[in-house]
């Protein structure tokens, strides 16, 4: 603190709330973490009730002690019960409408890239959005975090005495395909090999982008119930849902999922589409029958 | 007028060969604004260059430039895009590079790229358009699959380099390995570590075999260790080696013959790899130590407690460490006590969650720093830190030239005290007057950003995140660090007033990142105004859904705050990514529909 000389902060320009006393500056720089009239410029993770959040942070010396629950968007673990986890998600969707923008982009975005985990088993979306990580953080290259998610799986001791050498686990060779969602502008990547039946991956699919999609819908104004927030994505293999999911092969052309058998189609597929069923039409897929005759493509 | 004279009539080789003298960029680069003369003389002598931001220049304005080019460097993305802070198609081709290469300097040799996106095509049409193509390093790269590589190790006449960092390879099988054609005999350095498929391992060591000059060699997990035994058999001169899979039997001809084939390896000093590792590999590993000078044990999370102190305490002349959190602190205490001479230090997080197992602490790095006390480079990932470490720390080691802390849980106080760790990191800024990098974490007020404004002089590159209470923090940074090249930020109070508190500090500057922060349309549209010379690009995924959904026919009401031109007059929205540099190429003609420059 010593070297905090009165003469430097004078010099800096419109300085705001900074004051000029020494006690003023104490009271900013010595201990506190600017909870006070710069509140609003913060940007905070956490529960949308404000006053409550702060006054759970106020008892507390420091931010992270007793506030658990609250930072329920994944940085101290998993909230208490589901129920707090499906609150923290509706509660979400009412800060858009209101006040706070910015925390209501940063806890979306929170929950919106809940999905990207790579090589995660997808999991619901509600308790997803509580236990995932913030995006991005820790830093570290997604090469990375790839080998922490999956090391677990190799650590077994008996492997160390079999006389054969291993090839690496199957769990670690992942098929990581571009998958695009209608509605949602950002795409995912999913792991082909995480998976060996279509049910399985049209499962994957629904939770990949259920909590997403759903997010897309309460984003442009329809006011749409917390409930329906987890309203599954059906149907995607028969045609019979309001989705779709087609895929690109190799060579270009677009098929249904489903016609072929899996190890086929995991062998040729490039990436994945999931689109409005009322939008396919026959001439945008090729079947495996090879029915040329009407197509437009 | 004489000594004018004789100046006017200075042959343009001297002044070349004077020039060939001057090795670091920025004093090339200064030359060439003496005068036209010698403008010409520089640009046509230039061998290698640097290009920090692929979208500071236009390829075919830099290949035009420099003709007799024979080294490239290029990078891409911006460095948030390791952590998945930019949208997949963001950016960042290599192919209008390549092509601009191809087209305007013959010579090309080598070409390292980070963060780019390479197609095969790219690839191939590199090792067509340039005769004497020798090297090729990628990092953090992607868009390319093991075609792409097939195509280089086929058409390249003398390859002598191809080095594959951490890159997204798309595999298509392993036949990539047999391209290398038989006369190749050229290679010097092969890593393709990051692959994550199967490689062909007859050809590697018939590979290996016909490369006498083969200095480093780093395979992938998919090498068993029998491959690699025979691997180090045919080559004792290795000086750096990342092993495959190191699962073996202790009573296996593999283990045995891998044992005799490492004593022979004199000069190796560089060790990597030790995927899936048992702890009786690891002892055949333990004759070298003491030549090592550099380890890297971070894939290799089966290394850690007793085993990995076994291993380390007998690497005295190590300089350059790279380990995994799960040794400990306790591991880093016996590094502390048997690495005396080093310099760098990465600990990286097994375990990604913070509510993991806490597995390094401050006191492993008070250890180290007690020590090493030569230690220049570190990258720290734990659960917590004190002040009182970090003061510490900076009092044992004064030479750090980057320090960059991860303190897993954001805005974690310092646990002793409660307080932020502003102290502890302005201890850092405070006594290491020569710090070029800086990475901070854990809770910091404005403070922190005062102690760099005021001492990190050298301060070139400053990672922030989950930081900082006003505006004026950035101010701080902005005003005090001269030196500053990149400032990369998230998730921190930071609105419009700290963006232009100082406009023109950002064309002194390769680049600022701003995402989650708070900053709205209006003012990068004022910064966008005031500074022609700079690209304002923002990233509004927001913004991009809205026009999907209008285009898709969808048709919900809009609300107000939701509407999709740029020019609707709601300059208040918030800007969710904000990525800013100069640049004399003009806003990008490849930017995605997400991506708006201003």
């Amino acid at each position: 603190m010593e070297e905090m000389q009165p003469k430097l902060l004078d010099l800096i320009p419109n300085e705001r709330g900074w004051g000029v006393t020494a006690n003023d500056r104490e009271m900013v720089i010595g201990g506190g973490f600017g909870v006070r009239e710069e509140k609003k410029l913060e940007l905070r993770l956490g529960l949308p009730g404000e006053e409550d959040w702060n006054a759970n942070r106020k008892k507390t010396e420091g931010l992270c002690a007793n506030v658990k629950p609250s930072f329920s968007l994944g940085l101290f673990g998993a909230p208490q019960t589901k129920q707090e986890a499906g609150l923290i998600t509706g509660e979400a969707q009412k800060i858009h409408a209101k006040a706070d923008k910015q925390t209501s982009v940063v806890e979306r975005k929170a929950i919106a890239h809940a999905a990207t985990p790579p090589a995660a088993t997808p999991l619901p979306s509600n308790s997803r959005a509580a236990n995932a990580p913030v995006v991005g953080w820790p830093p570290v290259r997604s090469f990375r975090r790839n080998l922490a998610s999956t090391s677990k799986t190799v650590l077994e001791p008996q492997k160390w005495a079999s006389g054969t050498c291993a090839k690496f686990e199957n769990s670690t060779k992942g098929l990581f395909v571009k998958i695009n969602m209608d509605g949602v502008p950002i795409g995912r990547k999913i792991d082909l090999k995480a998976y060996d039946s279509y049910d399985k991956l049209s499962s994957a699919v629904d939770q990949l982008f259920r909590g997403l999609l759903a997010d897309q819908r309460s984003e442009i104004g329809t006011e749409k119930n917390v409930e329906e927030k987890g309203r599954a994505i059906q149907g995607l293999l028969d045609g019979s849902g309001e989705y779709t999911l087609v895929y690109e092969d190799d060579e270009g052309d677009k098929m249904l999922v489903g016609d072929v058998p899996w190890e086929m189609f995991v062998s040729t597929a490039k990436r994945l589409r999931v689109l409005k069923s009322s939008d396919l039409s026959a001439s945008t897929l090729r079947t495996t029958s090879r029915k040329r005759a009407a197509t437009e493509c | 007028m004489k000594v004018q004279s004789a100046m006017f009539y200075f042959p343009e080789e001297v002044i070349e060969h004077i020039f060939s003298f001057l090795t670091h960029h920025p004093d090339r680069n200064t030359v060439s604004t003496v005068c036209k003369a010698w403008y010409k003389i520089e640009r046509l002598s230039r061998r290698e260059v640097f290009v920090g931001n692929c979208y500071a220049i236009r390829p075919d304005r830099a290949a035009a430039r420099f003709p007799g080019l024979r080294s490239l460097t290029l990078k891409g993305k911006p460095h948030f895009a390791d952590f998945d802070l930019v949208p997949p198609d963001w950016g960042g081709l290599a192919g209008p590079w390549i092509e601009a290469m191809a087209r305007s300097c013959p010579n090309l040799e080598e070409l390292r790229m980070k963060r780019m996106v390479v197609s095969d095509e790219s690839l191939e049409l590199l090792v067509h358009a340039f005769p004497n193509f020798k090297a090729l390093v990628l990092v953090s790269c992607e868009g390319f699959s093991t075609d792409g590589l097939a195509a280089v190790a086929r058409s390249c006449k003398s390859l002598r380099e191809l080095d594959l960092q951490e890159n997204e390879i798309e595999d298509r099988g392993p036949r990539w390995l047999n391209s290398f054609p038989d006369m190749c005999t050229s290679l010097v350095s092969l890593n393709f570590a990051c692959l994550k498929g199967e490689v062909n391992l007859k050809s590697l060591e018939r590979l290996v075999c016909r490369s006498p000059n083969l200095k480093c060699l780093r395979l992938n997990r998919a090498v068993p260790v029998e491959t690699l035994a025979k691997i180090m058999n045919q080559c004792p001169n290795l000086e750096d080696l990342g092993t495959g899979s190191l699962l073996a039997d202790q009573f296996s001809e593999a283990y045995v013959s891998l044992i005799s084939a490492l004593q022979k390896c004199k000069k190796l000093r560089c060790l990597s790899g030790f995927w899936d590792a048992s702890p009786l590999c690891l002892l055949a590993v333990y004759p070298i130590c003491a030549n090592l000078t550099g380890l890297n044990l971070s894939y290799a999370p089966t290394v850690q407690g007793q085993d990995f102190i076994n291993l380390i305490q007998h690497c005295v002349k190590l300089l350059r460490l790279w380990v995994l959190d799960s040794v400990g602190d306790k591991g880093l205490a016996v590094v502390a006590s048997a690495c005396k001479e080093l310099q760098e230090l990465r600990v990286f997080p097994s375990d990604l969650f913070a509510a993991g197992p806490a597995t390094v602490t401050e006191e492993g790095l008070v250890a180290i720093s007690t020590g090493c006390p030569k230690l220049n480079s570190l990258l720290y990932f734990c659960h917590s830190m004190t002040n009182s470490a970090l003061i510490t720390v900076s009092k044992n080691c004064p030479n750090f030239t980057r320090f960059r802390l991860c303190i897993l849980e954001p805005r974690k106080p310092d646990p002793a005290t409660n307080e932020p760790l502003d102290e502890g990191f302005g201890a850092v800024v405070k006594t290491c007057k020569n710090l070029r990098r800086f990475s901070i974490s854990g809770l910091l007020t404005d403070q922190v950003f005062y102690y760099i404004g005021k001492y990190a002089k050298a301060l070139e590159m400053l990672s922030i995140a989950f930081a900082g209470d006003t505006d004026q923090g950035m101010t701080y940074v902005l005003n005090g660090c001269k030196n500053l090249r990149k400032l990369e930020i998230r998730d921190c109070p930071f609105g419009d007033g700290a963006l232009l508190a100082d406009v023109t500090k950002y064309e002194t500057m390769r680049s600022l990142w701003m995402s989650s922060c708070d900053i709205s349309l209006r003012g990068c549209k004022a910064l966008a105004t005031k500074m022609p010379s700079l690209n304002v690009e923002i990233i509004n995924e927001w913004e991009a859904e809205m026009e999907e959904n209008l285009n898709n026919g969808v048709a919900e009401v809009i609300s107000n705050n939701n509407n999709k031109h740029i020019n609707n007059g709601n300059d208040e929205r918030k800007v969710e990514k904000l990525y800013v540099y100069r640049t004399v190429g003009g806003p990008r003609t490849d930017a995605p529909d997400f991506v708006w420059t201003l």
